[in-house]
């Protein structure tokens, strides 16, 4: 059996806007049909590194080839196979939500049937209205109904739930999820750790225009080293006195009131040392809990903590 | 339980036939011209209107009869309108509302991006013709049968010059200079720039400047077609295709999807 080539290969992307390094030497890899979510903090790099493999624009360095073409030499040739979802959508600002659906689908060979897709999206009951008075959820879903119309091998979604209610991003995921059973590729950048953990084969983590880590979900948050306890017990207990009585390298802290976090490897040796010296501080541990590392500690551990601009 | 069949989206991709995204792509960027109130009052009942006041009122010095020298200026006016003022707004908010972008992420080519928006001019400047023009017989119009094709050819001409400048506008600037600066040059051009007024009757040097404008070229080419049978003057032409070649070229170079 043959491998089908890969549906997105990205090397070494440089990509500047005046002295500001956007992306920084970047690789990217998405396997046919399979789901991609690149994370990152704002200004990371994702919607440029997005636009460029759409090819809206040109890298400065690096190569690019989504389904085995150059985005920036053959954009039409490419953009007859992709289905895209721009950030913010797009549409005419008077135009009825099913009439741009009907134009976008006009655009490519074998679409799907616009009423069923308006339907199955809830998007029914505003059909009939202008786009620039759809609520942002409504645009959102609009926007992925003509990323996905034109029965592409290859979707771009950027930040596809965002300002969406907890039903409608149900049916995203869904949606996404039907995409990979049938064989479309799906490249997604979020914010949503839990979104990238719950559809993406491959997580990218993106800061400053690097990769900074990349993985399935799993092998991103199960680094054995990096286990945590967490227990509750009354609050105000010395945490530098546990911290002295656990072996070198591990911390402790209590984020809320009565509840406490240890991180480190944990094991009965060290969840004995914990209740030892709850015991002596005349306290019981209560509700322990040892908990892999999600996905947001791991992103936050790797890009920081400090709001960025 | 996934609300997806299995196989909904078992990839098909390849483009639409040129035509169909053509005609799709005009037609719905015509219905919303006709759909939106200031385009409709630009392109269709200013026009109506001046074209039922001038002739009938005597408020502009007009050489009689006063309806031969206002039809060609409202035609022209109409051009002017639709290919410069309602497409370059309409360019404008199209760009911030993302839809150009939209756009051309689907299969549909470049060149059809232009030409659909070029076409639903046309498609709009076809309608103010007929309207105007059977609105103008009503009012006692008798145009020269001999000077319909050559004012179809200054119609065409006319709507590649205004349209090239309109596109220019609509897809450089940001939408509300580019609202406020299309409103300024059509409002300046129906006074001054030989479509109310002809040119004979301006002084001068207005009259000279404005015959090297696309609106004065084309009401003065129009007036000597529907009124004497006259072919357009070569310098009438020269203008007209050199803003059109001069606009075109420069919106190559500075038009943003964005």
């Amino acid at each position: 059996m043959n491998t089908p080539p890969p549906a997105v290969a990205v090397r070494g992307l440089v990509k500047r806007y005046g002295r500001t390094v956007a992306v920084d030497g970047l690789d990217l890899d998405l396997a046919a049909g399979s789901v991609l979510a690149l994370l990152g903090p704002n200004g990371a790099g994702k919607t440029t590194t997005v636009e460029i493999c759409e090819g809206f624009l040109r890298g400065d360095a690096g190569e690019v080839r989504v389904l085995g073409l150059d985005p920036a030499d053959a954009p039409d040739a490419l953009r007859a196979r992709i289905g895209v979802m721009p950030q913010g959508g797009g549409a005419y600002p008077t135009v009825r939500a099913a009439e741009m659906l009907r134009l976008v689908a006009a655009c490519s060979a074998d679409p799907l049937d616009v009423g069923w897709l308006t339907d199955v999206l809830g998007l029914d009951g505003c059909a009939r209205t202008p786009y620039k008075r759809l609520s942002g959820g409504q645009q959102q879903r609009l926007a992925l109904a003509c990323a996905v119309v034109g029965r592409p091998e290859l979707v771009f979604l950027d930040e596809p739930t965002a300002g969406m209610d907890p039903q409608a991003r149900r049916v995203v995921w869904d949606l996404i999820q039907a995409l990979r059973r049938d064989g479309v590729a799906v490249l997604l950048t979020t914010h949503l750790m839990e979104e990238a953990e719950a559809l993406a084969d491959e997580v990218v983590i993106v800061d400053r225009g690097r990769v900074v880590a990349q993985g399935s979900p799993t092998a991103l948050t199960s680094t054995t080293e990096q286990q945590e306890l967490r227990f509750r017990a009354r609050s105000g207990m010395d945490v530098d006195g546990l911290i002295a009585a656990l072996p070198v390298g591990y911390g402790a802290a209590e984020p809320i009131a009565g509840r406490y976090v240890v991180r480190g490897r944990i094991d009965p040796a060290v969840l004995s040392t914990i209740t030892t010296w709850c015991a002596g501080q005349g306290a019981l541990a209560d509700d322990v809990q040892v908990a892999r590392r999600s996905l947001e500690d791991v992103f936050l551990e790797l890009t920081g903590r400090e709001l960025r601009s | 339980m996934n609300r997806f069949p299995p196989g909904t989206f078992t990839p098909r991709p390849g483009p639409g036939a040129p035509l169909r995204m053509l005609a799709v792509q005009s037609g719905t960027e015509m219905r919303l011209a006709l759909r939106n109130g200031e385009q409709v009052l630009l392109t269709l009942l200013i026009p109506i209107v001046l074209l039922v006041g001038l002739s009938t009122l005597d408020v502009v010095p007009l050489p009689a009869p006063r309806i031969a020298s206002v039809v060609p200026g409202v035609l022209a006016l109409a051009v002017m309108s639709t290919a410069f003022t309602g497409q370059a707004i309409a360019l404008g908010f199209d760009r911030r509302y993302g839809v150009v972008r939209r756009l051309a992420a689907t299969a549909l080519p470049r060149w059809l991006l232009v030409a659909g928006r070029l076409v639903a001019v046309l498609g709009t400047v076809a309608l103010q013709v007929v309207v105007l023009g059977v609105l103008a017989v009503a009012l006692g119009w008798r145009p020269v049968a001999s000077g319909l094709g050559w004012a179809l050819l200054l119609l065409l001409l006319g709507c590649a010059a205004f349209g090239s400048l309109g596109i220019l506008l609509g897809g450089s600037l940001r939408a509300e200079i580019t609202l406020a600066v299309a409103n300024v040059v059509w409002f300046v051009l129906l006074l001054a720039g030989g479509i109310i007024v002809p040119l004979g009757m301006l002084p001068g040097p207005l009259a000279a400047v404005g015959a090297a404008l696309p609106s004065g070229a084309l009401a003065e080419g129009l007036r000597a077609a529907l009124a004497g049978g006259h072919p357009p003057s070569a310098a009438q032409v020269v203008v007209l295709l050199a803003w059109t070649a001069v606009a075109s070229a420069l919106a190559v170079r500075t038009v943003k999807l964005r």
